[in-house]
């Protein structure tokens, strides 16, 4: 009983809106190859179909906790935007944390590599850093003009800097996860960050805030700041060459993106696609590849 | 291919690294690491566009490399790590 | 000799009085958010206990992460030397002490003299410290003093992937939501928690004999996962793990009044 309604509460902070797109100047009838790149996430799972290595439709949904049924349920979901049928799909590769949980995909990517070709496809080829920010990890990937990597590194599994770190304080602090951004911008000066790094520790700091008085705009930009500086030890450690792109679900969140960007001294890279599909657009992009290379599917 | 493989602790951030452009998947890390963190694979998932085979970290012990690789990281008296020497080519270093 | 050794862990503050090498009285209480407060009050119940007057107290050594709240400290002790001199002070034996407690761990290796010569400690992540099992006993809807007993019911070996609390936490609600039976998680949680201890233990290398200290001590399951792991005959734990700390405080305390 405890459990189900704290799940419910969760729900209420956590939501973000689905959604699924089709670009009409694209007729996939006429096209080559039909790739499919699909990524399941701890948090969101994305499908992209492309034809001739061009975006014909993307759908971004919740990760449930069934993988296999959240790649399906993506894939359904980017179809329903199309009046294509599924055989048509020359290839499919997976990706993300979920990728071997993806039932239809001939072939299986690190998102490692995923990102950073998707980043190139999104931000061009002046990209060679990219931070990639989920809801599991935090991965730092340099790459050359091709969107190859060069250098990645990740850490071990651990909440901090992460966007599960971040859902956890949204919760904690009541504050619906997409508003995060705008409301850590809410306070008079910016306080010092939360010193702990675990996010277990930050979140009991943090209410040792809350209790001397702190606003929960005041110990949210706290988070943010002390996440920003978490992601930053990280990418300092690889280096961070210009042009700098960030992609997974935390790009979406200024109030830790800004700041990091402010510690880096860089813009953040604008786009008109959305950073979160980087993933399963650079999952198509290798299907695409590799059907060129004549290395697709064996039928 | 830089693939920097780590963890955090107390004392700072730590690293595996393979150069995949000099591993030739000849597999000796496999067999002389005691935790049993690499393996060999045909097809790079990080690099799907490499012919041949490469030594990776395997997908279960990467979010474990903390507590896998910390006996091989003694707090004094540090021996060379049984995974660089047995590296030919020297595609194996680390980071403490 | 009469002395005092005060340990402010990050959950709860620990006093004990020693007279003459002999544990004379001891006094526990829940830190809060008052450290001052929980100094005064254990001091107070441990003078009580002990039958003795503080002005009695020739010298009082201070330890833990909060040791800047003992404002009356003669010494303050690092942490270190107070977990081996604790050890040393029940088993002299002692060679290898892990002291597991709500926010750290700490492992060091001690010389014949019970002075610490290596040390390993995991102080920022919950996942190697007694928080990972009240985290997750939350999460198995299990009152935490239950946990080592129902762990001990197990014989049942299921490996846990997650090595974070805020991850392990989705994985036991999913263990729970497929059945598994309460006593082979609660067993994983433990092993889990044993492998990262020991890690810390291998890095500074396990020198017989291991005197295990701290609050998690007291939970069966716990040492004899550590005991597993570590393939050992025994594992040493005093009558009251969590007040080590204080006794080493309270020995070093008594030996510089003594001008040692």
């Amino acid at each position: 009983m405890q459990i189900e309604m704290r799940e419910e509460k969760k729900q209420e902070f956590w939501r973000w809106k689905e959604s699924n797109w089709k670009n009409p100047d694209i007729e996939w009838r006429s096209g080559k190859f039909i790739t499919l790149g699909i990524d399941v996430g701890s948090v969101s799972s994305q499908a992209v179909v492309m034809v001739d290595g061009q975006i014909f439709a993307y759908s971004n949904m919740r990760t449930g906790s069934d993988s296999p049924h959240s790649a399906r349920k993506a894939l359904d979901f980017v179809l329903e935007a199309t009046d294509m049928p599924e055989d048509r799909v020359d290839y499919c590769v997976g990706t993300g944390y979920g990728r071997v949980n993806v039932p239809m995909a001939d072939r299986t990517i690190t998102e490692i590599a995923c990102h950073a070709r998707g980043a190139n496809f999104i931000y061009g080829p002046e990209v060679r850093t990219v931070l990639d920010v989920g809801g599991q990890d935090i991965k730092a990937i340099q790459c050359d003009e091709k969107g190859r990597v060069t250098n990645f590194l990740m850490n071990d599994k651990c909440a901090a800097g992460t966007g599960r770190g971040m859902e956890v304080f949204a919760d904690l602090l009541g504050i619906a996860i997409d508003e995060v951004g705008e409301r850590s911008f809410q306070v008079k000066e910016e306080p010092p960050p939360v010193s702990s790094t675990c996010v277990v520790y930050a979140k009991s700091e943090a209410l040792g805030l809350l209790r001397k008085g702190w606003s929960r705009e005041k110990v949210l930009a706290a988070y943010c700041r002390a996440m920003a500086e978490r992601i930053y030890s990280l990418v300092e450690r690889l280096g961070v060459k210009p042009q700098l792109a960030v992609t997974g679900g935390l790009a979406k969140n200024s109030g830790v993106i800004e700041r990091l960007m402010f510690m880096i001294g860089l813009k953040p890279m604008n786009s008109k696609w959305d950073a979160q599909i980087a993933g399963a657009i650079g999952a198509a992009l290798f299907g695409y590849a590799l059907c060129q290379k004549g290395k697709g599917r064996k039928k | 291919m830089l693939a920097n493989y780590g963890y955090k602790d107390g004392s700072g951030d730590y690293f595996i690294t393979i150069n995949t452009d000099l591993c030739n998947g000849c597999g000796e890390c496999v067999a002389v690491c005691p935790a049993n963190i690499f393996i060999v694979v045909d097809e790079d998932p990080n690099d799907p566009m490499r012919d041949g085979p490469v030594a990776i970290v395997a997908e279960e012990k990467k979010k474990k490399l903390k507590y896998e690789c910390n006996p091989c990281k003694p707090t004094q008296n540090r021996p060379p790590l049984p995974c660089v020497e047995a590296c030919k080519t020297g595609a194996i270093s680390h980071s403490w | 000799m009469i002395s005092a050794g005060i340990d402010c862990g990050a959950k709860k503050t620990k006093t004990v009085i020693m007279r003459d090498g002999k544990i004379a009285g001891k006094g526990i209480v829940l830190a809060g958010f008052d450290l001052d407060k929980a100094v005064h009050d254990s001091y107070k119940m441990a003078l009580r206990q002990a039958g003795i007057r503080s002005e009695d107290v020739e010298s009082i050594g201070g330890t833990g992460a909060g040791k800047e709240a003992v404002k009356n400290a003669d010494e303050l002790v690092n942490e270190i030397k107070a977990m081996a001199r604790g050890a040393f002070y029940f088993f002299p034996d002692a060679r290898t002490v892990v002291d597991v407690g709500a926010e750290e761990g700490r492992a060091a290796k001690l010389d014949e003299k019970g002075n610490a010569i290596d040390f390993a400690i995991n102080e920022k992540c919950a996942a190697g410290a007694g928080t990972f099992i009240e985290a997750m006993a939350r999460a198995l809807e299990t009152p935490l003093e239950e946990m080592g007993p129902l762990a001990l019911k197990s014989d049942k070996q299921i490996p846990m992937n997650a090595q974070c609390v805020i991850f392990a936490e989705s994985e036991v609600v999913g263990l729970i939501h497929a059945k598994t039976p309460k006593a082979d998680i609660s067993r994983a949680i433990h092993d889990a928690m044993a492998s990262r201890i020991v890690s810390m233990i291998r890095r500074i290398g396990v020198n017989k004999e291991v005197v295990m200290l701290g609050g998690v001590a007291y939970n069966p399951a716990f040492v004899e996962a550590i005991r597993r792991e570590l393939d050992l005959e025994r594992l040493y734990v005093p009558d009251y793990p969590e007040f080590g700390m204080a006794v080493g405080a309270a020995v070093v305390a008594a030996e510089k009044a003594q001008g040692r």
